[in-house]
């Protein structure tokens, strides 16, 4: 098990990025604050606590998406999307501009402080805006890597860290397809993030295939034939069977990559006169070294 | 004189322009309210041309107030932003003018806005993002007195005034639309969070471009309060 937590790893890799990339902003509304007092004493333009205002957190990191950052905004999740949605949809999405939303405390982590720190809706809030990626990592060390192919990439992305983490960090798919973890012939288990190990747990001596995912999409349930079979073997035949993948064995198709433009709402590409190539420009007059791909590593 | 977009029109074409959109007998009370503010930005105290929208160092205008949004159509037709014979469609399925500002199709629109309590808080996080790169570009957003109700504004001024963020100007046209009206003048909640505020008839182009000039060495961010009748 890893010493670091999820949220003290991200600390660490935001910090690492603030020192290489000058186009780099991490935007804070008082939680984990303190895990930012070095980087906030050697960048503190590009450190900013706004307090306890979420609206201001989404849309402080929309306005400096605007002049060609790579904002990084951070608090509790039911915070950063929940309450601060609205400045989600409108200051990122509709403006056609792109940052990265880290967010700690999430699903059931913080279950005892009752229903205001469970975050269970955070996901499918941003299933209705089109573009944004969603990672789910399991491991501090999927954490670096995610949060780095997150900031150098330009679309809009959401990484999730969670207080549960599996014993072992997985290697992290750079195309975001799934990981195999165990092969077996009767059914397939989807495990997202640190899901994997009480999947494994569960599962163990069952003949099933495990596979890992770090990032978000829909369960599909576009197959009636396999449903029907279901249907006929299940017990409760009035619900449909949602936690089993259609793909028997097999590792099923993923969503490509997300797109590398940010779009706007209406569909159309955003002007570039505030982002790659803004951005490009800010790092290489800071740095002597070649601005960076915006390629996945 | 023909409105056409090969030359720079003046103040006097603007009812004209805006007549294109909305027609005669139409007069917006929400456009027309902003319509002198808009004019002595673009005309007098934004440093922008339609050449420079893609320049890093030009000065971002931001309206907030996105409603009613004929005034700004026929300012940035006026200036040669967009062609004049987009405004006709103004509202129609397929025109890049719609009854909000969209910046992704509308050359020269920083943002894109409609609902309010945005803009705001965006021109705090963009004169935060030209300050990390060393960037002089001034920010000015232009507000309507009841938008500032949406609480979203109070988390804005409040850290815009602590962190001291002078390359900050807003702009609030004031036409008591308020349904409770500010108690002491809305700039009083400005001025408790140390801003730099001004209050000027929003009808007088002379002080409009007075009070909205760049400052010479601003420690705060400011307001312009552009008092126009109710009516309007």
């Amino acid at each position: 098990m890893s010493s670091l937590s999820m949220r003290e790893q991200f600390a660490t890799t935001a910090s690492d990025l603030l020192e290489e990339d000058s186009s780099v902003a991490v935007v804070l509304a008082d939680i984990s604050a303190a895990m930012f007092t070095r980087a906030a004493g050697r960048h503190p333009r590009r450190v900013v606590n706004v307090g306890i205002r979420e609206q201001l957190l989404v849309n402080v990191g929309a306005g400096m998406a605007l002049t060609g950052m790579r904002p990084i905004m951070h608090t509790f999740a039911t915070f950063l999307i929940e309450r601060a949605f609205e400045q989600v949809k409108l200051g990122f999405t509709h403006q056609g501009v792109a940052g990265v939303l880290v967010s700690a405390g999430a699903s059931y982590d913080v279950s005892r402080g009752g229903r205001s720190h469970q975050a269970s809706g955070d996901v499918a809030l941003l299933d209705t805006l089109p573009s944004w990626t969603v990672h789910v990592p399991g491991h501090p060390t999927e954490v670096n890597t995610l949060l780095r192919s997150a900031v150098i990439s330009e679309g809009p992305v959401y990484l999730r860290t969670s207080t549960q983490q599996n014993t072992k960090a997985r290697p992290v798919d750079r195309h975001g397809q799934m990981t195999l973890v165990r092969q077996g012939s009767g059914g397939t288990v989807v495990a997202v993030g640190p899901m994997l190990d009480p999947v494994l747990a569960a599962t163990e001596g069952i003949d099933v295939t495990v596979l890992l995912r770090l990032h978000r999409a829909p369960v599909r349930r576009s197959n009636p034939g396999f449903h029907t079979r279901c249907a006929e073997r299940c017990p409760s035949r009035a619900l449909p069977c949602r936690d089993v993948s259609p793909m028997r064995g097999r590792r099923p198709r993923t969503p490509p990559p997300p797109s590398p433009h940010p779009r706007s709402a209406t569909g159309r590409t955003a002007p570039l006169r505030d982002t790659r190539a803004a951005r490009i420009a800010i790092r290489t007059r800071t740095r002597e070294d070649p601005p960076r791909s915006a390629n996945l590593p | 004189m023909p409105l056409t977009s090969d030359k720079r029109h003046n103040y006097q074409d603007l009812q004209r322009l805006m007549a294109l959109q909305i027609g005669d007998e139409e007069h917006d009370a929400a456009s027309t309210s902003t319509l002198d503010v808009l004019w002595v930005l673009y005309s007098d105290v934004l440093d922008i041309t339609p050449e420079r929208i893609g320049d890093p160092t030009r000065d971002r205008f931001f309206l907030s107030k996105g409603h009613g949004p004929s005034a700004y159509y026929a300012v940035l037709a006026a200036r040669g932003f967009i062609p004049i014979d987009w405004l006709a469609g103004f509202g129609g399925f397929d025109s890049p003018l719609g009854y909000h500002p969209d910046r992704n199709l509308i050359p020269g629109a920083e943002i894109s806005s409609g609902s309010l309590g945005h803009g705001l808080p965006l021109a705090v996080g963009a004169a935060l993002g030209l300050q990390a790169q060393s960037n002089p570009a001034r920010v000015i957003v232009l507000v309507g007195d009841a938008e500032l109700d949406e609480g979203s504004n109070a988390e804005a001024i409040e850290f815009a005034g602590a962190a001291g963020l002078s390359a900050l100007t807003v702009v609030a046209v004031d036409n008591s639309s308020t349904t409770w009206a500010w108690r002491g003048g809305l700039e009083t909640r400005f001025a408790a969070a140390s801003w730099d505020t001004t209050r000027v008839d929003g009808r007088d182009h002379a002080a409009l471009a007075h009070a909205l000039r760049r400052r010479l060495a601003p420690a705060a961010p400011n307001i312009v309060v552009a008092g126009v009748d109710g009516a309007s």
